[in-house]
């Protein structure tokens, strides 16, 4: 005999849950976790190599590079720079879930930092799906992807707390109409902190570690 | 998008439900998609049909309810429907608005058998 049983049990919520544990780990080292997300070639890997020269020299920077392939490109180039990081290899998946992290977390001398940024896959609808347990969502959009993408990918500009623009340095190259891209992030994320740079020139930068900074202040008070 | 976990999560959290009330087949599964959730239907019973062989939930009935999203204005407390992505509110024409439902992903009921 056929019987209906009531559930109502949420989907992917062991991520959430799991996702609430890294923030208390890292709440507990007093560290600022941010999450930061892009499509591929956005410049992920150069704005956080930029991040790391011009953060003052007491800040510890921590650095989870998450990729779909057994690559450690982007760990390396963090490594060179003299921060601790860890690569992890995703074996396909398009985005970094709570687990993953969890995994990575384990592997960074936790005690001695006091920001960790994870570098998401290169994706801009599935990361958006996925608590990672970070303090701030970012994305970097990049000029040469075109003024569209806020239109397009509604989900990931809804849910940040910074976005920045980077290679503005091409923006006498490219046709990218910064005003109906500004137009389409205001109707979705009014008053989104936004930061302009370049990772090339160095401009604006020095505005991203000021907000960075005054974050790092509020975990330490 | 990555419609294979979701998938995986529903058959996790089915299995799990039907074998504590002792069922010997789940027929049937009710499940929760805003429209928010950029999850396909079609990717998520192509998924079901393969990983569901050999348990209690093989040849299930997947079904889809999909709920718009519902907003809500900050600025004069009107709830709007979301057709249009970037639209403003309808009311006082402000992009203020927030999310309050739309991206919920949930498994609301499983028809059984026990016999």
């Amino acid at each position: 005999m056929a019987e209906r049983v009531e559930i109502v049990r949420k989907i992917l919520d062991s991520n959430d849950r799991l996702a609430i544990n890294n923030q208390k780990r890292l709440d507990n080292h007093q560290i600022f976790g941010v999450n930061m997300m892009a499509s591929p070639g956005a410049g992920k890997t150069s704005f956080i190599l930029e991040t790391i020269k011009r953060l003052p020299a007491d800040v510890k920077l921590g650095v989870i590079e998450g990729d779909t392939a057994p690559v450690t490109i982007d760990s390396d180039k963090i490594i060179q720079a003299g921060m601790p990081a860890v690569q992890i290899n995703t074996g396909g998946d398009c985005h970094l879930d709570a687990v993953m992290v969890e995994m990575a977390l384990d592997q960074l001398p936790l005690e001695a930092l006091d920001l960790v940024i994870i570098e998401n896959v290169g994706n801009l609808i599935c990361p958006a799906a996925f608590k990672l347990g970070t303090h701030a969502n970012v994305l970097i959009a990049s000029i040469p992807e075109g003024d569209d993408k806020p239109y397009k990918y509604t989900n990931i500009y809804r849910n940040l707390d910074v976005l920045i623009i980077n290679k503005t340095d091409l923006l006498p190259y490219i046709d990218f109409r910064l005003g109906y891209f500004k137009a389409g992030v205001e109707a979705l994320n009014p008053g989104l902190i936004t930061f302009p740079v370049s990772c090339k020139t160095g401009e604006g930068i020095e505005a991203w570690i000021n907000w960075l900074n005054t974050k790092l202040g509020e975990r330490k008070a | 998008m990555h419609e294979l976990k979701v998938t995986e999560d529903i058959l996790r959290i089915a299995n799990e439900e039907g074998e504590a009330c002792q069922a010997k087949r789940v027929t049937d599964i009710y499940l929760t998609i805003g429209k928010l959730s950029s999850v396909v239907d079609d990717s998520v019973q192509f998924y079901w049909d393969y990983i569901s062989q050999g348990t209690i939930c093989e040849g299930a009935i997947l079904h889809f309810n999909r709920p718009p999203a519902l907003l809500r204005c900050r600025q004069c407390g009107e709830i709007i429907t979301l057709k249009d992505e970037l639209a403003p509110c309808s009311e006082c024409h402000s992009f203020d608005l927030e999310v309050i439902s739309g991206d919920e992903m949930q498994v609301d009921q499983i028809e059984i058998e026990k016999d």
